[in-house]
């Protein structure tokens, strides 16, 4: 077995002040294999990446590829040895083509040959099956394409080790066949890949084998047709597996026009058409359709992230207008955004100021929350979310990707809500936080609250929504509920057709 | 208060390590070398006032004007990810309306220095409002957006006063830029402390701390949360304007004239440098105010202590830039970073000393 393993990783740990991130975690990873790396947040998955590519240095233990032993102290060492990445949130530079991405800081020559790289860029995209152009400036294509922007590079690499952190998160299914496609074609390549997901599906259907971590520890490592979808998610939260299976369904509520709060007509924006939505106090709806659909588009309208540029809006019966995000949050409306790094998080301030930051607006520039009440406030959501943090006063940035979530939640659940937009808020989260997550929509629901949530994941809403809208090429297509809301009907619709 | 000890003892100085330090070696130094250089002595100034003298007062005091623009500049700062380079320009115009109301009545009288410090600082915000909005709301760079000024700030103060260079002789103006009859303390560094006062207190009953470092942060995530970010920063800039006002008033006050071409010049780059020494990430986000006060007066200190050592005034520049290249590069990341790994092993070898004992 250890003949044909291509990267050995032993007893490898890593310190971070106040926490133990990773403790004695051996991986192995075999050629021409695909290996799911799998966990809940703060698990050590990222972290045991970063070790792996030389962003951070281990405290201990030995990493061999192909038998020897190597030292990574950057991440130019581990891609000498062969270990590319493609990282959860896309790490290239938008304002450069998408050529100049691929091989920016990998060309010897000390002059630029823009038309063969050009060729060499279009040349591989084709053969990967990628709707991009070398020319192409990197900014403008979609968050997806980007992405896939980014294996190539890595693929262009000739590299051994292919680590993809998160790759489909902002993919739609098509893509992530096409992704999948490559993915085999890599592996039959004999290339080892390591695959970070949270899309328990996925790891089925591509991946061979599974290494669960857990609080920075080695739970195990399976074959994958050894280890059951169920059995999966209980190591990985390492709690009793009645809990998840106790989430029933939605039951049906019936909602009377005197209860509606929010009630927009003809709402435009500078990105979304023109659209008639409703919510009703303690409903939960969602918004569904593919990428690039416009449902992002038509929740930042009724928020006014964007400019606004027509309709009505009435909240409870009232006409008011909304044109800037504090009228939104003046009127009861949270808005948890879409992507968490670039309209969440003020990464260098502490948990403490992250969550107050919103109720400190609405109470305005000369009303400052005292600071004993903000530790109070910060402490309070700390424990009700149980945001795993050193103390209030860490930076947001240093904490995991769930937990910064928790905190944009405690800051939008401070100001109380009447009515909370939720956009996509389990991306790039573990299953256990998940679930929480989705456990506190619906008791928001319960005490009135009107939530939106969105989410890829389209046996998330259906757990949640008791009302699924559906988009597609920015326009309101369909709106399931009831019998109608299961996945069978709601991937008709979104793909069209006779429905 | 505890607390507040407890907490330094424990977690350092963090940003304010580097400019403490940096004071402490150049008043080791100074102590060294000159053992009587900090010595203060109690004088009779020509007004026969009993006032305070001697090196440390007078680099106290002439640090003054840097230090008030340092502080607005933080805010600039922290809230743009640039600088104003008008600051000088701006202080000569503010300079020569204060000149120009004192000048315009007959006899000098408290009501006139007031009021023309108040058109001082109308007329100064008014500039840091302007360069505020290219900033802003045309989202110009503000190095570029305040070169306007800079070019053109002194031919302004020029044609305030017509070209003249009038001289004041007022009791009044006198003692802004002395001292108060009866107060051994140099008038200029009350002000600084009556700055610093309300700058606390500002940040105390307002948010202005918590948006700024947002907007700052990442601007994108604050709109989101409903903060007027344009307001934000054109908020900053006309913030500086009044330190600007403050810190040319100073300068005039001190002279008892209005030389548009050298009041405060060159200090645009030492106010900078303030609050670079200060730790505060000229890239904007989180900053320290304290940090840019101690920064100016590192920087008077040090001019101070190369003339005290008979440097002939044309290379002091030079030394000026060596030492502030050492400071630099302590305060970079790469070298903030080597500390706190060789910090770590230190406290690693100590915690496993013990345990091998054990054993």
């Amino acid at each position: 077995m250890a003949d044909h393993a291509l990267l050995e990783m032993r007893h490898i740990n890593k310190l971070f002040p106040g926490v133990k991130a990773l403790s004695d975690v051996d991986f192995t990873l075999r050629k021409g294999e695909i290996h799911a790396l799998m966990g809940e947040n703060g698990a050590g998955k990222s972290t045991l990446i970063k070790v792996l590519t030389g962003v951070y240095q281990n405290d201990g233990g030995e990493i061999r590829v192909e038998g020897k032993n190597i030292s990574i102290r950057s991440p130019q060492d581990a891609q000498n040895n062969g270990i590319s990445t493609v990282y959860q949130e896309i790490t290239l530079c938008p304002n450069l083509t998408v050529a100049e991405n691929m091989f920016i800081g990998r060309e010897k020559d000390v002059f630029v040959h823009n038309r063969r790289r050009e060729k060499r860029a279009n040349e591989l995209l084709g053969e990967l099956g990628i709707p991009a152009r070398g020319s192409q400036m990197l900014g403008n294509c979609s968050l997806a394409v980007q992405q896939m922007v980014a294996i190539a590079r890595a693929v262009d690499m000739n590299c051994k080790v292919l680590i993809l952190d998160e790759p489909t998160s902002s993919l739609d299914d098509k893509e992530v066949n096409v992704l999948f496609g490559l993915m085999r074609d890599l592996k039959a390549r004999g290339v080892g890949i390591i695959f970070v997901t949270h899309f328990l599906e996925q790891v089925y259907e591509v991946c061979d084998r599974i290494t669960v971590l857990r609080n920075g520890e080695l739970v195990g490592e399976y074959l994958t047709e050894e280890l059951p979808q169920v059995q999966l998610v209980a190591k990985m939260i390492g709690k009793d597996l009645d809990e998840i299976s106790s989430f029933g369904e939605v039951e049906e509520k019936e909602f009377s026009d005197a209860d509606i709060f929010y009630e927009a007509k003809k709402l435009s924006s500078s990105d979304a058409l023109p659209f008639d939505f409703e919510i009703h106090k303690g409903e939960v709806n969602g918004f569904t359709g593919l990428l690039g659909s416009g449902r992002s588009e038509s929740v930042r309208a009724i928020f006014g992230a964007d400019k606004v540029n027509g309709g009505t809006v009435k909240i409870n019966g009232k006409h008011v207008k909304i044109t800037k995000p504090i009228d939104a949050m003046k009127n009861g409306i949270g808005y948890l955004a879409e992507d968490r790094k670039r309209d969440g998080i003020i990464a260098d301030l502490s948990v403490r100021e992250n969550i107050i930051l919103a109720l400190q607006v609405m109470k305005g520039f000369f009303k400052p929350i005292s600071r004993s009440e903000s530790e109070a406030f910060a402490d309070e959501y700390i424990k009700v979310l149980n945001i795993k943090t050193a103390s209030r006063e860490t930076p947001i940035g240093s904490l995991s990707g769930g937990n910064q979530q928790k905190v944009i939640l405690a800051r939008w659940l401070l100001t109380h809500p009447d009515y909370l937009i939720l956009d996509e808020p389990t991306r790039g989260i573990d299953v256990g936080t998940k679930l929480e997550i989705q456990k506190l929509v619906l008791k928001l629901a319960e005490d009135g609250v009107a939530v939106t949530f969105i989410s890829s994941e389209i046996e998330e809403m259906l757990r949640t929504c008791s009302r699924l809208i559906v988009m597609r090429d920015r326009r309101i297509v369909g709106e399931l509920k009831g019998s109608d809301l299961n996945q069978a009907q709601v991937m008709k619709t979104i793909a069209g057709g006779e429905s | 208060m505890k607390n507040n000890f407890k907490n330094i003892f424990k977690n350092g100085l963090g940003q304010l390590t580097i400019p403490i330090i940096a004071i402490l070696l150049l008043v080791i130094f100074n102590l060294i070398r000159d053992p009587s250089f900090f010595r203060i002595t109690i004088e009779i100034d020509n007004a026969g006032n009993r006032v305070l003298a001697g090196n440390l007062i007078s680099i106290i005091n002439a640090a003054s004007e840097l230090a008030i623009l340092a502080m607005g500049m933080t805010l600039v700062t922290a809230a743009s990810g640039g600088q104003d380079i008008s600051v000088g320009a701006a202080a000569a115009i503010a300079g020569s309306a204060f000149v120009k109301v004192l000048k315009s009545g007959g006899n000098i009288n408290g009501l006139i220095v007031l009021l023309a410090f108040v058109v001082a600082v109308i007329v100064a915000m008014c500039f840091g409002a302007f360069n505020g909005t290219l900033v802003s709301i045309f989202k110009i760079q503000p190095m570029i957006a305040t070169l306007i000024l800079f070019t053109c700030g002194r031919s302004i103060a020029y044609w305030i006063n017509g070209g003249a260079t009038p001289t004041v002789d007022s009791s009044i103006v006198k003692a802004i830029g002395g001292f108060i009859p009866g107060c051994p303390i140099p008038t200029p560094v009350l002000i600084v402390i009556a700055m610093a006062i309300i700058f606390k207190l500002v940040f105390h009953f307002t948010s202005l701390e918590l948006f700024t470092q947002s907007v700052g942060i990442n601007g994108s995530a604050a709109k989101l949360n409903g903060i007027n970010s344009t307001w934000i920063k054109l908020l900053s800039f006309i913030i500086l304007g009044a330190c600007v006002a403050v810190a040319g008033c100073i300068g005039v006050s001190r002279l008892g004239l209005i030389n548009h071409e050298t009041l405060l010049i060159d200090i645009e780059m030492d106010t900078i440098l303030a609050v670079a020494i200060g730790g505060n990430s000229l890239g904007g986000g989180k900053f320290k105010m304290a940090g840019s006060i101690i920064g100016a007066y590192v920087i008077h200190i040090l001019t101070v202590t190369l003339y005290a050592m008979k440097v002939p005034s044309t290379d002091v520049k030079a030394y000026k830039a060596i030492v502030i290249i050492i400071l630099v590069v302590i305060g970079s990341p790469v070298i903030k970073k080597w500390f706190a790994k060789t910090a770590a092993r230190i406290k690693n070898k100590k915690a496993s000393a013990p345990m091998k004992g054990a054993q």
